[in-house]
């Protein structure tokens, strides 16, 4: 039963993926297009969460964890550089 | 090895749960049409969505004998982070994809950071 979910869940947020994607290339303002990249690396621990449940390792959710850090600070940055044109100022 | 009954019941639930709520943000990402309210959607998939997966994954590692607490971490970030994000990216959509005259007045004596043309 379990494995039927994970098929199913895997498929259902791949989808949620390339709809993310779609909305990446489309975005007419560049504030959705940041937003659209923030859905991506969600969805992207959520596979990586499904890649670690169906392997049966406990490693998965270290890059789990790096990659949402990575996701948050790059958005910020994103959202820094768009606002203000320097990150750091 | 086999899980009881009630695990692989709790675990399939969850991980449909947290699936289709993901599909329901990246969808609202999609199809709403406004920016503003294409901002709220993939709330869902960041806290619904993710939480229950990591709170399948969790279920899943107990009733298999190898505990751990480390998806709660994962959650716990995500879950602050959000609102912050959430934030910056509403600035972005106020500050450079609108008119100025569309935005909310200021307080008194004050002007928008990010507009100093207003």
């Amino acid at each position: 039963m379990i494995a039927t979910a994970l098929y199913i869940a895997v498929g259902t947020v791949g989808l949620a993926q390339v709809l993310a994607m779609v909305r990446l290339l489309r975005g007419p303002h560049v504030g959705d297009r940041i937003l659209a990249l923030d859905t991506m690396v969600i969805n992207a621990i959520a596979l990586i969460i499904l890649a670690g449940m169906s392997l049966g390792t406990q490693m998965y959710f270290e890059s789990a964890m790096i990659i949402a850090m990575l996701g948050f600070v790059s958005t910020v940055a994103l959202c820094r550089f768009v606002l203000r044109g320097d990150i750091t100022e | 090895m086999t899980l009881p009954l009630y695990a692989e019941i709790a675990v399939s639930v969850l991980l449909l749960i947290g699936a289709s709520f993901t599909l329901a943000g990246s969808l609202g990402l999609l199809k709403l049409s406004d920016a503003m309210s294409r901002l709220h959607a993939p709330t869902l998939s960041a806290t619904l969505g993710v939480g229950s997966l990591l709170l399948a994954s969790m279920v899943y590692s107990f009733a298999t004998g190898m505990p751990s607490l480390h998806e709660m971490l994962v959650m716990a970030f995500l879950f602050v982070t959000a609102p912050i994000t959430a934030n910056f990216i509403a600035k972005v959509h106020l500050h450079r994809c609108r008119d100025v005259e569309d935005l909310p007045q200021p307080p008194a004596d004050k002007i928008w950071a990010t507009r100093s043309d207003t």
